[in-house]
């Protein structure tokens, strides 16, 4: 049944999910990801699966904890302000080891802030907003097509390295209405022998989830082993789309819906014969340095410019990935209002000239 | 040869940490003898709480998951719901469940969670070193309240089993305690009926166990129960708060 | 006849067990020592146990077994 439809995007994430063969769905309401639950609370169970409104995002997490636990697919998702409140609860996963998959469809902040999108979260969803040292395997959508894609991958990844994944949407992605094709994929069977799923005593060690080391020497070793799985997902999970990078003297770096705004942009500028391009980082952890410093070496390469709705967070990946050996500028819009087109594309131009009047 | 009395194979071999005299070893004990007599070792997935008893992972010999402090009722939603024929307990402090915990294990009584929750409360908290908690008595004195507590400065005794009783999904609540033989056994046939509720999928099943720490009350394991039996019994009456399975 | 061996080496000498005995036969030990330095309890008088088990239901780190044989 993979025919193409119009759906709103937190459906589709939803639908994308029961077909990814989620069991369990652990939501709590928070504009802007409320259709998430809702259509959870409609479909999940007539696909074999269980949905659960929790009491709290606190809950919520816990519970994904719990599922996860048993080797089950299972899911959250939620808000920033919601998102917050499970810091804790994915710094355990990260340190139990624990699969689960998390979506947040970023709102406006800090605080109460605002339901329309913002990308504010990039740094707690980046830098590992919980305690300790950990990262969150994270992937960025810029239309709900590749969100659905991206939620079903995650799914696999989640097993795949055995930790809490997530998907950073915004309220855009949440909210609107695209077509799409939603995948059915094969579910690949994993190892579940470390999960809680009842021990017959002989068939396997007894599981155990668990984060909590107060021997130093052992902490040392568990930490190690989650730094490794850290760089094999460095090496092996990076995404991004080069658009339009081949001769571009000016090269755009933004996520999610914003870098589809620059693309119109690019359109424009190339038809003034300004030469600009974008690279999009698709998994913002582990984010893609690698193709950002290859293009800061190439002569054509001008400047890099950063385009984010928040005060600037994805910038400083640039600066590390470019090593500043190219001009970053910036272009960020605060309080959830969102770039035009033309604005990103007028500020080029700009560039181009001030650049023009340097010489 | 006959064996009167032997170790549950539903407890590990290691020692426990537990000070002397400590009630969670008695209570794990219980917990364990229930879960074996009852045949469900097998199915059987425990989560330790944050709190003296956080080393229960390494007792239990069962699967198991150590938790996030007070998250306990919740994560045992999560693994029910995933495996609904497991039985799935929480193991949790008066600190972990009546504290940071009490939205989990109030939703978890409200959704009529098919779990069972082994509470106890001894009216500090242990392993931080003995604080007030929410079940400390007025005029206790706890190494964060000096001078005794006070209701008015530091809140009043919180009654767990009579709190959850209001929840039409709780399905059977009942307050015990372990200071003579009696009540010993008289607590292990409540644990045991909690987890039979559970095996048969009744509603959300709670034993509030009232335990002692001689550690923190300063005093001896049989001082303890001396002094719990004057000024706990008071405020913490023993008894069923609810059984819907029951003849009530 | 009633047999019972205390688990020395994890006994903590808490003392549950000797108040707990109907018939007043354990004690704690004045001159045994477990490797924890606790002087744990040990059983005065085997003949007059009469196997009722109050002492292992209340013992707190599971060190009591007792047999019939």
């Amino acid at each position: 049944m993979e025919k193409t439809v119009l759906m709103k995007g937190n459906e589709a994430i939803a639908e994308a999910a029961i077909r990814a063969g989620c069991k369990v769905y652990f939501g709590y309401p928070i504009t802007p990801q409320n259709e998430i639950p809702e259509y959870m609370a409609a479909n999940l169970g007539k696909a074999g699966g269980t949905f659960v409104q929790t009491e709290s995002e606190l809950a919520s997490i816990s519970m994904l904890y719990g599922a996860g636990g048993t080797g089950e697919r299972a899911m959250t998702s939620s808000s920033s302000i919601g998102i917050a409140l499970m810091q804790e609860g994915i710094s355990f996963m990260a340190g139990a080891q624990v699969p689960g998959v998390i979506v947040n469809m970023n709102r406006g902040g800090p605080g109460l802030g605002g339901i329309q999108a913002s990308q504010g979260d990039y740094f707690q969803a980046t830098k590992g907003g919980g305690n300790g040292d950990y990262y969150t395997l994270c992937l960025a959508p810029e239309s709900i097509q590749e969100a659905c894609d991206l939620v079903q991958l995650l799914f696999d990844l989640a097993q795949k390295y055995r930790q809490p994944v997530m998907m950073l949407g915004d309220g855009m992605i949440g909210q609107m209405m695209e077509p799409v094709c939603i995948k059915e994929p094969e579910q690949k069977e994993y190892d579940l022998s470390w999960a809680t799923r009842g021990w017959d005593g002989v068939s396997r060690e007894r599981a155990i989830i668990n984060s909590h080391y107060p021997n130093p020497d052992d902490m040392v070793i568990q930490n190690g082993i989650l730094q490794e799985k850290y760089r094999q997902m460095e090496a092996e999970e990076v995404r991004y789309e080069e658009y339009m990078c081949e001769d571009a003297e000016t090269i755009m770096v933004a996520w999610g819906t914003v870098a589809r705004i620059c693309k119109s942009a690019i359109k424009s500028l190339r038809n003034q014969g300004v030469k600009a391009g974008l690279i999009r980082p698709i998994s913002l952890y582990p984010f893609p340095y690698a193709i950002l410093e290859e293009y800061a070496k190439k002569d054509q390469v001008k400047r890099f410019l950063t385009v984010e709705m928040c005060a600037g967070q994805m910038v400083e990946d640039v600066i590390i990935g470019t090593k500043s050996l190219k001009p970053i500028e910036r272009l960020n819009k605060l309080g959830m209002m969102s770039h035009t087109p033309k604005e990103i594309a007028d500020y080029v131009i700009e560039l181009e000239a001030a650049e023009k009047e340097g010489k | 040869m006959e064996k009167l009395f032997t170790k549950t194979t539903a407890l590990t071999d290691k020692p426990f940490h537990y000070c002397p005299g400590c009630t969670h070893g008695i209570i794990h004990r219980l917990v364990a003898e229930s879960i074996e007599e009852l045949g469900l070792k097998d199915k059987a997935i425990g989560l330790a709480p944050v709190g003296c008893a956080v080393f229960a992972n390494e007792y239990f010999n069962v699967d198991m998951q150590t938790t996030s402090h007070g998250r306990s009722p919740a994560i045992a939603t999560g693994i029910k719901r995933a495996l609904p024929d497991r039985i799935v307990f929480t193991y949790q402090g008066d600190g972990d469940l009546a504290s940071i915990g009490c939205g989990e294990v109030n939703h978890a009584a409200v959704r009529g969670e098919k779990i069972t929750t082994i509470f106890i409360n001894n009216a500090i908290y242990g392993m931080t070193g003995g604080q007030a908690a929410p079940t400390t008595l007025l005029g206790q004195k706890t190494t964060t309240t000096p001078y005794g507590k006070d209701g008015d400065a530091n809140g009043y005794p919180m009654k767990v089993c009579e709190m959850l009783a209001a929840h039409e999904g709780a399905y059977y609540l009942e307050r015990v305690a372990l200071w003579d033989t009696a009540h010993i056994i008289k607590a292990k046939k409540a644990i045991k009926k909690a987890f039979q509720y559970q095996a048969e999928g009744k509603g959300y099943c709670l034993i509030e166990v009232l335990g002692t720490c001689p550690t923190n009350w300063g005093c001896s394991p049989l001082e303890a129960f001396e002094w719990q039996k004057e000024n706990m019994l008071p405020m913490y009456p023993l008894g069923v708060f609810k059984d819907k399975g029951g003849e009530e | 006849m009633i047999r019972l061996t205390i688990n020395e080496e994890l006994c903590k000498g808490c003392g549950l067990c000797v108040n707990a005995c109907p018939k007043d036969l354990l004690r704690i030990s004045t001159t045994k020592e477990n490797a924890k330095s606790y002087n744990p309890a040990e059983m005065t008088n085997m003949e007059e146990c009469i196997g009722c088990k109050s002492c292992a239901l209340t013992c707190p780190d599971v060190c009591i077994e007792i047999v019939k044989e």
